[in-house]
């Protein structure tokens, strides 16, 4: 299997950042808000890599730093430290020195993002399909047809009714708005897809809609993806291996079912022995 | 090493420590067994003395405390699954060692042809001809043709574990791990659950299996390993803190 992507020494802070930052936060001091400068050190020293087809898991509580990676993978945040490089086909791009136009240029293309939030990742001016058809232009397809074409296949795929397509996504539920959100995160066939807290505030029956249909996407088309969530189901589900961070730092990672079953940590035990 | 061996276990130990409670919990301790390819080798012991410890050890699910666990690939390597990195487990989980649980985890929904395909289509058999391959199997194991397409969730404790089975036998794994897989199967399926671990020692499938009853180990062991309930020493304590 290929390496797709190696993250090392990520760190994200906050704030003006002072020389006790780091050492006054963490697990052990139960915070991540350092006391001398009130900087919030979000994630500290994050070190993994990703292989072609695999799904990584990345769990934790609210305000653990759980989703500051992808942030910063896809750009969404700038790293305070850290070096990220992405394995693509022939090239290589070391992320976060590439400029302002490269980076977009690897989101549109290469990468996908699907948000908790549709607000974030869709625009809710425009159709569903206007919203699909936004990302194909972003990427070079320019023919109507084309793009129209590939919208529906998109929709179809991702089971929203293509007779709405030309519908605001504000008409949509919650669990649709979120298919048209992977379908847009799938128009490039991007070989890196961001997954944040996806399901959450889903019924249960769309949950599980949602988690076949990523599965199927991994399978398929040996899709890399980082899923970020704080659903241990989930990551049952779905991840091969797994990092469970808490005050901004990784406390434990290993293959998933290990994490579950033999957890290590203090704190991860208590997470597994709490979970429904 | 005898060059059938595939996998050779050293000295494993299996401790668990409680932060909640500051507590060690021994589970299994000063194991050592080997399991042949084409041979089956019986992991047999009283409650409590940590048999599923040593599957979940080599699978990895748990990790070692203590020891060796030497797995010769079908390329002919040995590797240490006690220190192998998780990628090469993965690896080695997708193509060389399957594991039958008593549980049964799939995802919702999911018809049990899939389920039971699964290991075949990762392994880049064709969708079509997995299926076909899961449905024989199915059918091997007395599960009837109109319980194919639906969700295991609501199948019976003895279905569920067939299905079980059926997933973690069809893709002839090098190794399989097996914990009482005839655990609450009628005589009859228990013979077609035997014939075909006899069928897969045929094709030189090294099994390691914890059966429940003593009768079994003698109608399809090769080798017996006893194992007893750890002691819990002063010096383990002592180790931890």
């Amino acid at each position: 299997m290929r390496k797709v992507l190696e993250v090392s020494g990520l760190s994200k802070i906050y704030g003006p950042g002072c020389p006790s930052c780091i050492e006054k936060t963490g697990p052990e001091h139960e915070t991540n808000i350092c006391p001398d400068c009130n900087s919030v050190v979000a994630a500290h020293d994050m070190s993994f890599d990703l292989y072609q087809g695999e799904i990584l898991g990345i769990m934790g509580e609210s305000g653990s730093g759980k989703s500051t990676a992808v942030k910063c993978l896809f750009f969404d945040e700038e790293p305070t430290s850290g070096t990220a490089t992405f394995f693509d086909q022939a090239e290589t791009h070391s992320l976060f020195e590439l400029n302002k136009a490269q980076q977009r240029r690897l989101a549109n293309h290469r990468f996908g993002m699907v948000y908790q939030n549709p607000h974030l990742g869709l625009n809710f001016d425009i159709t569903a399909g206007g919203n699909i058809a936004e990302r194909l232009l972003m990427s070079g397809l320019d023919h109507y047809g084309d793009i129209r074409e590939r919208a529906i296949e998109l929709l179809a795929r991702t089971e929203v009714l293509t007779q709405r397509m030309d519908e605001l996504p504000k008409n949509f539920s919650g669990g649709m708005q979120q298919r048209v959100q992977i379908a847009k995160a799938l128009a490039t066939n991007p070989p890196l897809l961001f997954l944040d807290e996806v399901t959450t505030g889903l019924d249960l029956s769309v949950q599980a809609a949602i988690l076949d249909l990523i599965l199927e996407i991994q399978q398929q088309e040996k899709t890399s993806m980082i899923v970020v969530t704080h659903d241990l189901g989930v990551i049952r589900l779905l991840a091969d291996r797994t990092l469970v961070m808490k005050y901004g730092r990784v406390i434990e990672s290993g293959l998933t079912d290990q994490i579950l079953e033999d957890p290590q940590h203090a704190y991860t035990q208590r997470l597994v022995a709490s979970a429904l | 090493m005898n060059p059938k061996t595939v996998l050779r276990v050293e000295n494993f130990a299996k401790q668990f420590f409680i932060h909640e409670q500051q507590k060690v919990i021994p589970s299994s301790s000063n194991v050592n067994l080997t399991v042949d390819s084409g041979c089956l080798t019986a992991l047999v012991g009283p409650t409590g003395s940590g048999k599923s410890s040593v599957l979940k050890g080599i699978y990895r699910s748990y990790l070692p405390t203590q020891g060796s666990i030497f797995f010769t690939t079908s390329s002919g390597d040995t590797v240490d699954l006690a220190q192998a990195d998780e990628h090469q487990i993965l690896d080695l989980r997708r193509n060389e060692i399957s594991f039958v649980t008593q549980f049964l985890h799939c995802l919702p929904r999911q018809k049990t042809e899939d389920i039971v395909a699964q290991p075949l289509i990762s392994r880049g058999v064709k969708p079509s001809e997995a299926i076909e391959k899961a449905r024989q199997t199915l059918d091997a194991l007395n599960i009837p043709e109109r319980l194919w397409g639906i969700s295991p969730a609501t199948f019976s404790g003895g279905e569920k574990q067939r299905v079980n089975l059926a997933r973690g036998l069809i893709a002839k794994p090098r190794l399989l791990l097996l914990d009482e897989p005839t655990a609450s199967l009628d005589p009859a399926t228990t013979n077609r659950v035997l014939e075909m671990i006899e069928a897969l020692k045929h094709e030189n499938t090294a099994i390691l299996a914890i059966f429940h009853h003593m009768e079994l180990v003698e109608r399809v062991a090769d080798q017996v390993v006893t194992l007893e309930p750890p002691v819990l020493t002063e010096s383990i304590l002592e180790n931890i803190a």
